[in-house]
């Protein structure tokens, strides 16, 4: 086994890719078409909510990928900053549109959602405004990728940017922990207490939990799967633009 | 086959609605773009050859 260090190798990165990208976007495909049939098809309506606890398979994941998506950007971020690895900064590019499209669809079906439950589309909620900032920051940190033309300074700038979006990130997942205030539930998915059953406040029943983590292992593997793509293309485009400045140098 | 959604129909379908064609226009892009910068890299390399 070798070092991790080693897939900062533009190369050696593109050759994984090209032996991983298959398996985990089938393993995504298959875990999304069950996870969503079963969901949809059948699981019971909750005696409170009805048929729109049915949004939880989407509503749910993709807000967990929202903001895990931007930790393995600060993450990536970081690494780019310590150890100056194109790879990493370009991972983190590419994991950016990735970001944003969980982000919008959390808010949009978190809007629909609402709409019914509490008679709202959109309440400035601490949660619900700490993801509303959280998709600004993502729209920033792509618009600075593009704006600024020398790709290090872009990859220099982004992860700064990235650092301190990372709060909003934070604020996104713990929000209704720090303010205890706002229409949006607390965490009843992914609470240890709440899945063992040691703790006793309201958890989500194992009928709608069980193809929920289907659901969420799907969008995990959709998540790499287009990270590990968008990434190899961004390494073809810097490879790209390399050979063609390299031609007119001649 | 199709669930009962009674009066939340509107609101589950548009959800699902939603984020499918979401999910497929980003899979779409994505594929795309990495098709096209596979062709331009090649281009650019056997021009070099």
């Amino acid at each position: 086994m070798g070092s991790i260090w080693e897939y900062a190798n533009p190369v050696k990165f593109s050759q994984t890719v090209s032996r991983f990208l298959a398996p985990v976007a089938m393993g995504a495909t298959v875990c999304l078409v069950i996870g969503l049939v079963w969901g949809f098809f059948f699981t019971p309506d909750d005696f409170r909510q009805g048929a729109t606890v049915k949004i939880i398979y989407l509503h749910v994941p993709a807000a967990l990928m929202a903001i895990n998506a931007w930790f393995m950007m600060l993450v990536t971020s970081l690494i780019w900053l310590v150890r100056r690895h194109h790879v990493s900064a370009l991972a983190a590019k590419a994991a950016a549109p990735i970001g944003v499209t969980m982000t919008v669809i959390a808010l949009i079906t978190g809007a629909i959602w609402g709409q019914p439950m509490w008679g709202t589309w959109w309440a400035w909620d601490p949660r619900l405004t700490s993801f509303l900032i959280l998709f600004l920051f993502y729209l920033g940190y792509i618009a600075l990728w593009e704006a600024i033309d020398d790709p290090d300074t872009a990859a220099d700038l982004t992860s700064v940017l990235c650092i301190v979006g990372s709060v909003f990130a934070v604020l996104s997942r713990y929000a209704v922990n720090f303010w205890n205030q706002g229409l949006h539930q607390g965490a009843s998915v992914m609470r240890a207490g709440a899945i063992t059953g040691t703790d006793t406040e309201e958890k989500v029943s194992n009928v709608f939990f069980y193809p929920l983590l289907v659901c969420i292992i799907g969008f995990v593997l959709l998540f790499v799967a287009l990270v590990l793509l968008r990434t190899r293309t961004e390494i073809h485009k810097r490879r790209t633009r390399a050979l063609l400045a390299r031609e007119r140098m001649a | 086959m199709m669930p009962d959604l009674g009066k939340y129909a509107e609101t589950v379908l548009s959800s699902y609605a939603v984020s499918i064609l979401l999910i497929v226009a980003l899979v779409w892009w994505s594929v795309r773009a990495a098709r096209k910068a596979k062709l331009a890299l090649e281009d650019v390399e056997a021009r070099r050859k």
